[in-house]
């Protein structure tokens, strides 16, 4: 559909998109908002918010039309800047969405048989699926994965372990990055689904985090696992340069996570500082809560700016893997100010896990560790600079 | 089955509404779908999935060409949408607007015309039955259920008691009362859908209006004066020390509720 017009400042503020924010909106405040505590307890969201939110179509943004998807990753973005700043969270995005990291893999290689055995199902919410790549003892470095899949005619023998798999407690399917040829380095890497079931497949623990309480993060053992070679993703060793591919994506989505968790507690830091008294006025009248939040807004406004930049170049197929980097950078550090002041405003409230501001100050900490950490975006930065 | 739906574009009750020197509310403002209305439209589209087969039609009168309401209701699932858009229409009063809506309305057949019992910023709730007055058709207000019975129709309509059950012949026009069904979201293939649906423009011309039939200087209603509503007072504080429940039920004793 959008792929005809070229983005621009424009069309990311077209009324499909304030249409499609709103709508999104609408269904975090009847079906997220009065539940999320619950889910923050109980450590994961149930599948009728998966069910609830493909019949609204929100798991099909971002995919391409081919396999039933509509939009793209700006539209993907909305949808999260949509749940965070209605009063959801990034815990929730990061449950909910999970198929944007699990899926995008399948698609792209066009396998009709995997698309339509879990791709499909899970954009109607009716399967889960997980992307699972780091391990124990690799994480940045992706390449040094251990996980092996060994061929034995048309199956494989896979065994091994994977940590901090987000989803992998609930999940149906998992995709799992492994090595098809231990010697080759990351030329080594392939992408494997295992279903949940297969023997000698096991949620070895459901782990217990900082934030994102609501999203279930799993650590994952392989031993002796036999898959069928029809669960082979793309050719044999196309497995690394398939998850660098949908790197970019992930990043602009958690880049605008943290920035919609930045803007929710702009957005209830302003209503706080107007009804909080203190010395007998509104701590909003004191100049130094005035020059605070504009700080706040202006960190809020300039990194939102970059990123849609980038983000529109991205759509329009130029080659920014520097710009991505430096939007994710750019966005966690910003919330990171953001919402350590926004605490700092609320005082003691701001510690309290019944205010909204302790949970976004948790659920944010993961932003410069997942998708590739601060360290890890400024060497890839660096190697653009060719230094 | 065919139906027409009347839609209102409204500034967003949301933002703070500003009058023009006639007293009449400023509308040069983002205009967004009336929320009353938006329970017609649930209902438009609930009759049609149930015959099987039919066609929703919204009809909306707005200045500016103003469409993203009428584009919430296409995402909705409504079919097309007729836009009646002309600067001579300022200043309409209720009975321009039924004239103008009926007239539009009027080029075409429609089993049933839909429209919410009252807009949520004019408020004067009689525009629907001057449509069905101007269109020659039986009107039921205030409904709070429709079923299709032949080539009739069983309306519930509210009353302070319960409600009554009525029988019309079709084609008919019936006031829809807010609340009474859960207005569907528009999914995000409904929202890139609703772009490329069919949207008529019509001017007044095109309706065959004279210029002082309409608008400012076909009104034959006023405003005089208008005065801010009562703000709420302020309330009494009850301080809890320990016998908050017996305050509440002595309150509540107070007013006689229990
Ligand atoms: C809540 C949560 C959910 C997650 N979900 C998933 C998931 O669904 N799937 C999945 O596969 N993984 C997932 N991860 C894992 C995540 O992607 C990794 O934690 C991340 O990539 C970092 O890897 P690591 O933890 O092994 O840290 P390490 O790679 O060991 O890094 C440790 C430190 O060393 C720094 N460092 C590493 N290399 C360099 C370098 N070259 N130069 C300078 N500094 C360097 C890092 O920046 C970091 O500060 C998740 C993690 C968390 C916490």
């Amino acid at each position: 559909m959008q792929t005809k017009i070229p983005e621009s400042l424009l069309t990311i503020r077209s009324q499909e998109r304030q249409m499609l924010y709103q709508m999104v909106a609408r269904f975090t405040k009847e079906y997220i908002v009065p539940n999320i505590e619950g889910w923050e307890d109980q450590g994961e969201v149930p599948r009728s918010l998966h069910k609830k939110a493909a019949e609204l179509g929100i798991l099909s943004v971002g995919f391409p039309q081919n396999v039933g998807g509509i939009g793209n990753i700006i539209d993907s973005m909305i949808v999260s800047e949509a749940i965070i700043q209605s009063g959801g969270s990034s815990g929730i995005c990061a449950a909910l969405l999970t198929l944007g990291i699990a899926i995008p893999h399948i698609i792209a290689s066009n396998d009709q048989y995997l698309i339509e055995k879990y791709a499909k199902p899970t954009m109607s919410g009716d399967l889960i699926g997980s992307l699972a790549i780091t391990e124990p003892n690799a994480g940045s470095d992706v390449a040094a994965i251990t996980t092996s899949a060994t061929r034995d005619g048309d199956r494989f023998l896979i065994n091994g372990a994977k940590t901090y798999i987000t989803s992998g407690y609930r999940a149906d399917f998992v995709v799992v990055a492994l090595k098809t040829s231990p010697t080759l380095g990351h030329k080594g890497i392939s992408l494997v689904v295992v279903e949940k079931g297969t023997e000698g497949f096991t949620v070895t623990r459901k782990l217990e985090k900082l934030g994102w309480h609501c999203s279930d993060t799993a650590e994952l053992s392989f031993s002796n696992v036999i898959v069928t070679s029809k669960n082979l993703i793309g050719e044999e060793g196309s497995g690394f340069s398939a998850i660098m591919a949908n790197f970019a994506t992930e990043r602009l989505s958690m880049a605008s996570q943290a920035l919609a968790s930045a803007k929710r507690c702009i957005d209830l830091t302003m209503t706080w500082v107007q009804n909080r008294k203190v010395f007998g006025t509104e701590l909003s009248k004191m100049q130094l809560t005035r020059q605070k939040l504009a700080e706040m807004q202006r960190q809020y406004t300039v990194a939102r700016t970059f990123l849609y930049d980038t983000a529109i170049r991205y759509v329009n197929g130029e080659k920014v893997i520097m710009e991505v980097a430096m939007a994710k950078n750019t966005a966690v550090y910003a919330m990171e100010a953001i919402i350590n002041q926004a605490l700092q405003l609320h005082g003691g409230m701001g510690y309290m896990r019944e205010n909204e501001i302790e949970r976004h100050y948790r659920d944010g900490r993961i932003m410069g560790i997942g998708g590739g950490t601060n360290e890890i975006m400024n060497e890839i930065i660096a190697k653009q600079l060719q230094i | 089955m065919k139906i027409a739906v009347c839609v209102k574009q409204i500034p967003d009750p949301a933002a703070p509404a500003k009058m023009d020197a006639n007293y009449n509310l400023a509308r040069d403002t983002k205009l967004i779908m009336d929320e009353s209305d938006s329970y017609g439209v649930e209902m438009a589209l609930q009759l049609v999935d149930k015959a099987g087969a039919g066609e929703v039609v919204l009809f909306s009168m707005a200045p500016g060409e103003e469409v993203s309401g009428l584009r919430n209701a296409l995402a909705m699932g409504a079919h097309r949408a007729v836009l009646i858009s002309d600067p001579r229409l300022a200043g309409s009063d209720a009975l321009s607007t039924a004239k103008v809506l009926a007239k539009a309305i009027g080029r075409e057949s429609f089993d049933l015309v839909l429209a919410a019992t009252e807009s949520s910023d004019g408020y004067t709730g009689t525009t629907p039955v001057q449509i069905a007055e101007l269109l020659d058709l039986p009107s039921v207000t205030f409904a709070k259920g429709i079923e299709v019975k032949g080539e009739s129709l069983i309306v519930a309509r509210q009353t302070e008691a319960g409600f009554d059950e009525i029988e019309v012949p079709t084609p008919a026009l019936v006031t829809v009362t807010a609340g009474v069904v859960e207005p569907r979201y528009p999914n995000f293939k409904g929202i890139m859908a609703a772009k490329s649906k069919p949207v008529e423009k019509l001017s007044i011309d095109d309706l065959a209006f004279s210029p002082d039939s309409v608008g400012a200087s076909g009104a034959r209603e006023t405003i005089t004066s208008i005065r801010p509503a009562e703000s709420r007072g302020a309330g009494t504080v009850v301080v809890d020390e320990g016998d908050g429940f017996a305050k509440i039920i002595e309150y509540l004793e107070s007013l006689k509720v229990i």
